[in-house]
């Protein structure tokens, strides 16, 4: 219906209409029923596929935690019990993010979880990964505290020998900072929802070798 | 066990180029993808605060200028007149800060050079700056007069004097070094050292007449041209080639996510390059593009088929299938 709609509502607009292209593109997103569904295949019986949605949980207590903590402001944590009950949040929740992202990783690598037109699926899932080690160690850089210290300017000699450093200062917590709770946290969301669209538009990936209706 | 429907095959053909089937034309079962992803958020929830309340989290204090003069004195005085004389690791270190080297290139290319003198910071001027702010000591504007009427030459030979006599003094120590042509030098590392021992340091160099300063670029290369800072991180293992950049205070976790970064560096030829950095980054890069591309390159996407993990994760599928085996 909304197809129907979309399609007579563009050829009054001569195929030009924005708004109308950008809705269909979204209505086309993901088969119908698909975005939530309330069925599955068969074949997705293992404990493997729950670190998907683990890595999400954690993902979704870290931004909280992080949250908590960027309320009480920088220094907040350093001189409070409850702040530093925050940070263990914070840090715990990482940790826990970590783990199962690698883990979800290698299970849909031994799936070869790529199959089947899922290629961009893979790779929204890796710079994911790359782009959460970014903000995890943007995360040690705003610490203010020894291992800030150490880790900004041991971290420094690589950036700078491939000329990043130069605009990527990792002595400047304030900048750090900004990247930690700002801009990498909004692109890994934007990699989060853009990966877990294509999950849901292509479905869990089919055993292999396995053919239609089995 | 949930009953199953089997849904519609695709009234389209099948495409041989895609041989793995649409997953919308299996059998299916009842799942309630909203409740568990609220049960998964409850049990990580859950997990993270028992882990947050048993180990808590590291902080070990940020290193002070004051901690730095009050423990390692000989080393403040040593870094400043090294600062002078232009052979510390920042005043050698060539781009961003400055231009003294071209610094490091990966497969020929200078990439640190090509990135550019962005974040200039003068060696000399992390010594003199916060010293010419000193005021009601006569001795060191005497020296800081005596020091700036100087020809660069003549700088440059007392304070590498001061460096070389303070290298071979006992112990490091200023009041071991034999008497010398060192110039201003000796009254301006004293005046340096004492200024850090009040606590002022951190604020002369980060605020640089802003009243709200927040870069610590300045303040952090001076103290990583210590010995001191690195002291005290290997004494937790946290040098570069104690895996430390994986590792943090305490025993704890850190980032082991980290671990193949960190690996290049305990292994040759990395761990003896000039170029170790460069070269480390570069081929982290190749690594994480060719997993970003798998999918697309022959033998490595195989693998999973090669090594059939595969018939664990959907073992119950195969066996009503075994012909799929």
């Amino acid at each position: 219906m909304t197809a129907e709609y979309g399609k007579a509502a563009g050829a009054v607009g001569g195929g030009r209409n924005w708004t109308v292209g950008l809705r269909n593109r979204l209505s086309t997103l993901v088969p119908p029923g698909q975005l939530l569904p309330d069925r599955q295949p068969v074949y997705v019986a293992s404990w493997i596929y729950v670190f998907g949605v683990l890595t999400l949980s954690a993902l979704v207590v870290a931004l909280l935690s992080g949250a908590w903590l960027a309320v009480g402001g920088v220094a907040w944590w350093h001189v409070s019990s409850l702040g530093r009950f925050a940070n263990s949040l914070h840090l715990w929740s990482v940790e826990l993010f970590f783990a199962f992202m690698v883990i979800h990783l290698w299970g849909k690598f031994w799936m070869a979880a790529w199959r089947g037109k899922r290629a961009l699926t893979w790779i929204t899932g890796v710079i994911a990964f790359v782009t959460s080690i970014g903000t995890a160690f943007t995360g040690y850089l705003s610490q203010s505290n020894f291992d800030a210290q150490w880790i900004s300017t041991q971290a420094k000699d690589g950036l700078n020998s491939i000329g990043f450093g130069a605009w990527f200062n990792v002595l400047n917590p304030g900048q750090m900072l900004l990247w930690h709770v700002v801009l990498l946290p909004f692109v890994v969301g934007v990699l989060t929802v853009v990966h877990l669209l294509q999950v849901r538009r292509h479905g869990v990936v089919p055993p292999l070798d396995a053919e239609a209706g089995d | 066990m949930a009953a199953t429907t089997a849904r519609p095959r695709p009234s389209r053909p099948a495409r041989p180029a895609h041989p793995t089937p649409d997953s919308h034309s299996f059998p299916t079962r009842p799942y309630d993808l909203v409740k568990e992803f609220v049960f998964a958020l409850l049990v990580v929830t859950v997990l993270t605060a028992v882990l947050a309340g048993l180990f808590s989290s590291p902080d070990e204090k940020a290193i002070t200028m004051r901690t730095w003069a009050q423990a390692a004195p000989g080393d403040v005085v040593a870094t400043a007149a090294g600062e002078l004389a232009g052979t510390t690791t920042s005043a050698t270190y060539g781009p961003p800060y400055n231009s003294a080297a071209e610094g490091q290139k990966l497969l020929g290319l200078p990439l640190q050079k090509w990135g550019g003198v962005r974040l200039p910071v003068d060696s000399q001027k992390l010594v003199l700056q916060p010293l010419a702010q000193v005021s009601g000591n006569p001795a060191l504007t005497a020296a800081l007069t005596q020091w700036t009427a100087a020809s660069k030459a003549q700088q440059t030979a007392w304070a590498t004097s001061y460096s070389d006599a303070l290298a071979k003094a006992p112990g490091g120590q200023p009041g071991q070094v034999p008497p010398g042509d060192y110039g201003p030098v000796p009254a301006i590392a004293a005046g340096f050292l004492t200024l850090a021992r009040t606590g002022g340091l951190e604020g002369a160099l980060t605020s640089s007449g802003n009243f709200y300063g927040g870069d610590q670029t300045r303040a952090l290369l001076l103290l990583s041209d210590g010995a001191y800072l690195e002291d005290t991180a290997r004494a937790q293992q946290l040098g570069g080639d104690q895996w430390g950049m994986m590792n943090e205070t305490g025993n704890y976790p850190g980032q082991p996510w980290m671990w193949l970064y960190t690996f290049w560096y305990q292994v040759k030829p990395f761990s003896t390059s000039e170029n170790a950095d460069a070269l480390v980054w570069g081929l982290m890069m190749v690594l994480t593009l060719g997993l970003m591309f798998l999918p697309f390159i022959p033998g490595l996407r195989s693998i999973p088929r090669w090594i059939p993990v595969h018939r664990l994760i959907w073992r119950d599928y195969y066996r009503r299938h075994p012909r799929r085996t």
